[in-house]
């Protein structure tokens, strides 16, 4: 049988993924977040007097804190096979896959295990989103130029 | 392929421990289970150890002048199992083709005994579920979203003792496989990578035997999971117009619904567990052809996109009840 022939067997017999669900699921827990995130923010900007930058700041922390605690007493994950890439894609992604690696490397030691395996996920997102920004920060220039 | 038959050649004993999964799942009868996946250890990987250690000692208590101990599994440079061995004074092997070591290990076993047949030998082979997430996959906690055809490491140490003092399982056959690779680059398919492989070695082993697909009661492959077990009939059926009904996957069926896995379990303790602890109970089935089925990867090849080769050996047993 050649390549192509058993390529197209596999092809038939793959499970699909229910991609409606889950886009849903990770549009309404995604939104919930920002959702929550906002609430925090007019309260935050209301009742004390806080800037709104700061209070942006404060609210990014918060999140971040929160996802961090989560996954290190064990629910994140569970979270996230729930509500899929709702979860992933804000800034609780991001803390979460540095916490996660800081726990699955802790015994390999603080300079070989944390040390060097804490951006083992978040690494790419920090080259690349400081790689967009440049960029960005160039076709600016240039545009007000 | 190579085919060989022995002549006396018996599984006297075997002893396993598995996770609180597979405790769930399918299998009966089955004694020592871990509640916890760290098994009072400091890590995954210690925990396997400890497991896979423990089997060993079990099985050395009931079995006197052990030769030596062949086994393999999932870790990196099998250590799991060549920590678990240290300081019994016992001479080792170490093998590896995935999770098909089990049956390679009874093959090698089986071919060491015919030559002398004084000799006993003892098999073993674990996973664990954590330690291979850690390896292949990602950290543990991050709780990544996986493919709905991507398998379940099983957590479990398995081991038996293979000689010539007669038992209830014979040992008859066996077929060493050979490697083959058709296109598929991602561990997700892992059934896809395998089922080629188990379709060719199945029918090359009844060739050299001279027997029809029949003769054997069931045919027990390893860990191809639900979509590998039907890609495996479709090229059986495709190819050699061999159709059957006789074919279970121990991946398929070692755990119950209720459990989240996508698409069965994988890990070579998987094959073995589920035939001591289920089908060695279940008095259907007399003639057994055992496929061990292995995806032969490496993270770093996988991360190359280079095609992932299978690899599958078989061992006819026979059940004497």
């Amino acid at each position: 049988m050649n390549k192509d022939t058993y390529k197209k067997i596999v092809k038939d017999y793959r499970k699909k993924d229910k991609y409606i669900r889950n886009y849903l699921s990770a549009f309404l827990s995604g939104g919930l977040i920002g959702f929550l995130a906002e609430c925090l923010y007019l309260i935050i900007i209301n009742l004390t007097n806080i800037s709104s930058n700061n209070a942006r700041s404060i609210i990014t922390l918060a999140i971040i804190c929160i996802a961090s605690f989560l996954t290190a007493i064990g629910l994140f994950d569970n979270l996230i096979r729930k509500c899929r890439s709702g979860l992933i894609v804000p800034t609780t992604g991001f803390a979460h896959s540095v916490t996660s690696s800081a726990i699955d490397f802790k015994r390999e030691g603080l300079i070989n295990g944390i040390g060097s395996n804490v951006f083992h996920l978040a690494g790419s997102v920090i080259l690349y989103s400081i790689i967009g920004s440049f960029l960005l920060v160039i076709l600016k220039v240039i545009i007000s130029a | 392929m190579l085919s060989f038959n022995f002549k006396n050649i018996y599984i006297a004993d075997y002893d396993a421990i598995v996770g609180p999964n597979e405790k769930k799942g399918h299998l009966k009868k089955i004694k020592n289970i871990i509640n916890d996946f760290y098994y009072d250890e400091k890590s995954f990987e210690l925990a396997q150890i400890k497991m896979q250690r423990e089997v060993i000692n079990n099985l050395l208590k009931r079995n006197n002048d052990i030769n030596l101990i062949i086994g393999g599994d999932l870790s990196n440079q099998i250590s799991s199992t060549t920590y678990a061995c240290s300081n019994n004074s016992i001479s080792f092997l170490g093998i590896y083709t995935a999770c098909a070591s089990f049956i390679e290990g009874l093959i090698i076993s089986s071919l060491l005994i015919e030559k002398d047949s004084s000799k006993k030998v003892m098999n073993i082979t674990s996973s664990h579920n954590l330690a291979a997430e850690r390896q292949f996959r990602f950290p543990v906690e991050y709780g990544v979203l996986r493919n709905v055809n991507s398998t379940f490491t099983a957590t479990g140490a398995v081991g038996c003792i293979v000689s010539n003092k007669k038992s209830s399982i014979k040992i008859t056959n066996a077929t060493i496989g050979s490697p083959s690779e058709y296109d598929i680059n991602t561990p997700n398919d892992i059934g896809a990578i395998m089922a080629p492989s188990a379709a060719e070695v199945i029918k090359e082993h009844l060739n050299n035997i001279n027997k029809s697909i029949d003769y054997y009661d069931l045919i027990l492959t390893g860990d191809l999971g639900s979509v590998g077990l039907k890609i495996l009939k479709k090229y059986l059926e495709t190819k050699y117009n061999i159709k059957t009904n006789n074919i279970i996957d121990a991946g398929a069926s070692i755990y119950n619904k209720i459990n989240e896995v996508n698409d069965g379990a994988s890990g070579p303790a998987v094959l073995p567990l589920f035939f001591f602890y289920n089908i060695m109970h279940s008095k259907k089935y007399k003639n057994i052809l055992l496929v061990g089925t292995g995806a032969l990867h490496s993270r770093s090849l996988v991360n190359q996109m280079v095609p992932i080769p299978g690899i599958s050996h078989a061992v006819g047993i026979e059940v004497k009840r």
